[in-house]
């Protein structure tokens, strides 16, 4: 427990960025709520025709439905990956372990617009010989981001394995188990939570991706952010600010229940 | 023997799957866009030779490390002074902080960005309200320019920036801010005499961090920027679908790898990757 408190310059000087921090996701509300067509503050009366029309227009609807089967997809398969090659490198510790793990980190640490003309270059070569998975198709933009979300998900799992006490894994191994006994029955059920939050920001990752997303897709592989791209990009649509709303107020909802539960669990 | 052979085979099977996905999947299309800089349109050198006499592709070049430096140092100290309460704050003031800090770093950039076009836009909240108390009478150009493109990603990047702060703010010894007081050190002096040189590598690690991020920045100076305020990443895309220059596109790409290599390399340097987290 800190004893130096924050004195009152600190706390003035935080507050004001706390307010920065807060403004812009504060200030989609009132937009959201204008009667007007365009991007505009209401003036008097208010209105949720921006709501209904995202329940009205079935392009939201479908590019909901297509960012979250994007999602679960490139999501299982980034877990299922960073997962065998996190146990493998802790089971074993190869001889190149950081090179290994450096290598498959370079997704996460190359600037996102470089890995995005990387990936267009590879998605519009395989559109070549396959019409169905390539450029502009919904698999291809589920490769893509499990390629993006694999390195955060191999950090996370590392992470909860450097947490996992080795004499467990020594006994079991002691007693005659088997790696795949030993990865399942052991290790596996320790790490249980590092891997679903790997699930989860993997999940989280791909359904906000625009950086990549936009060079691989353009008229078919319409995700949620591409839609809202192009509506931010031509004429200002309002819908998008009750579309921030919502998604702002399940962020809030999400954090609140899971701070909730972290200090209901006593840890975090 | 059996024992260890099993070992290698367990370990090559289980680290295999994720290897051979990325080394097509990544690896060997990064190659074919280092491919293309040489090649497209004629083989050569020619694509380098163009970064370095355009004067279009240096204007750019200069405009993002100018940005980028802003943002860095914009970024750092705002989140310096949030990082400060939340690591050292009462409870209640810890709880705030965090929240502010991290709400805004689970919400996707595009809803961040959007929101800084309702607050900053010409019908926006700001220029509505100046122009409804008479402080204003034509609207302010706050976005579509540079200053828009500052404000997004110094907003972006601040969560960014707290966590090695955090980190280093944690690690400080209390004793020696007290030992400082007990000594007669004012509260200020105490601050940037003793606090602040003791959370330096977490200043260095976290300058980088924006440093890096900021250089390579596409979708908030797009959409903030509006086309006048065009940084490196936008650039790599216009040349690409705009006017098909693959060729001046995977140049400027390489290059910025390169860039951004040496400065992690540096980062390495000084900074231990745990005190990032």
């Amino acid at each position: 427990m800190p004893t130096y408190r924050p004195g009152p310059v600190s706390l003035i000087l935080a507050a004001l960025v706390a307010l920065f921090l807060l403004m812009p996701l504060l200030a989609v509300i009132p937009v959201s709520l204008t009667p007007s067509r365009m991007l505009a503050m209401p003036s008097g009366e208010l209105s949720l025709r921006h709501y209904r029309s995202l329940i009205d227009d079935p392009r939201w609807l479908q590019s909901i439905l297509l960012s979250i089967r994007i999602g679960i997809v490139s999501s299982a398969i980034s877990t299922v990956l960073a997962l065998c090659f996190s146990l493998g490198i802790w089971m074993f510790q190869p001889r190149f372990t950081a090179a290994l793990v450096g290598f498959v980190l370079l997704p996460m640490v190359v600037p996102p617009v470089v890995s995005a003309i990387t990936l267009y270059f590879l998605l519009t070569s395989i559109s070549g010989f396959s019409s169905f998975f390539g450029y502009d198709t919904w698999l291809g933009v589920a490769m893509a981001h499990s390629v993006m979300t694999v390195p955060f998900a191999t950090v996370l799992i590392l992470v909860s394995l450097s947490q996992l006490d080795r004499r467990i894994d020594l006994a079991a191994r002691g007693l005659g188990a088997t790696v795949w006994e030993r990865a399942t029955r052991i290790i596996m059920p320790n790490i249980k939570f590092g891997i679903i939050t790997a699930a989860l920001l993997s999940f989280v990752l791909s359904w906000e991706e625009i950086g990549v997303t936009l060079f691989i897709t353009s008229v078919n592989a319409i995700t949620l952010p591409r839609l809202m791209w192009m509506g931010l990009r031509d004429n200002i649509d309002p819908a998008i600010a009750a579309l921030s709303v919502i998604l702002i107020l399940i962020t809030v909802l999400v954090l609140a229940v899971r701070s909730f539960v972290a200090r209901t669990r006593g840890t975090g | 023997m059996r024992g260890v052979l099993s070992d290698r085979m367990g370990a090559a099977l289980l680290m295999a799957p994720l290897l051979l996905f990325l080394v097509p999947a990544y690896a060997w299309p990064f190659l074919g866009v280092v491919k293309w800089s040489f090649t497209l349109p004629t083989p050569g050198l020619g694509q380098y030779e163009a970064l370095l006499t355009d004067d279009l592709v240096q204007s750019v070049f200069i405009r993002t490390l100018r940005i980028a430096a802003i943002v860095t140092v914009v970024s750092v100290a705002a989140a310096y002074a949030i990082t400060v309460v939340w690591v050292r704050g009462s409870p209640a003031q810890r709880l705030i902080a965090e929240f502010c800090i991290l709400v805004p770093f689970w919400i996707s950039v595009l809803t961040r960005a959007f929101g800084w076009v309702a607050l900053l836009s010409n019908r926006g909240l700001i220029n509505t309200w100046l122009q409804s108390i008479g402080f204003i009478s034509e609207p302010l150009t706050l976005v579509r320019n540079e200053f828009g493109v500052v404000v997004g990603m110094t907003h972006f990047l601040i969560p960014f920036a707290v966590f090695p702060l955090a980190s280093a703010m944690r690690s400080l010894d209390d004793r020696v801010l007290l030992a400082a007081r007990g000594l007669g050190s004012s509260r200020m002096r105490t601050f940037w005499t003793v606090f602040v040189p003791m959370t330096r590598s977490g200043i260095i690690g976290s300058a980088l961090i924006v440093f890096v991020f900021s250089l390579g920045f596409f979708v908030t100076p797009a959409i903030l920027g509006g086309g006048r305020s065009v940084m490196i990443a936008e650039l790599i895309y216009l040349r690409i679908f705009q006017s098909p220059d693959w060729g001046l596109g995977a140049a400027i790409s390489v290059v910025l790898v390169l860039f951004v290599g040496a400065l992690m390399a540096l980062l390495f340097r000084y900074v231990r990757p745990k005190q990032l987290i």
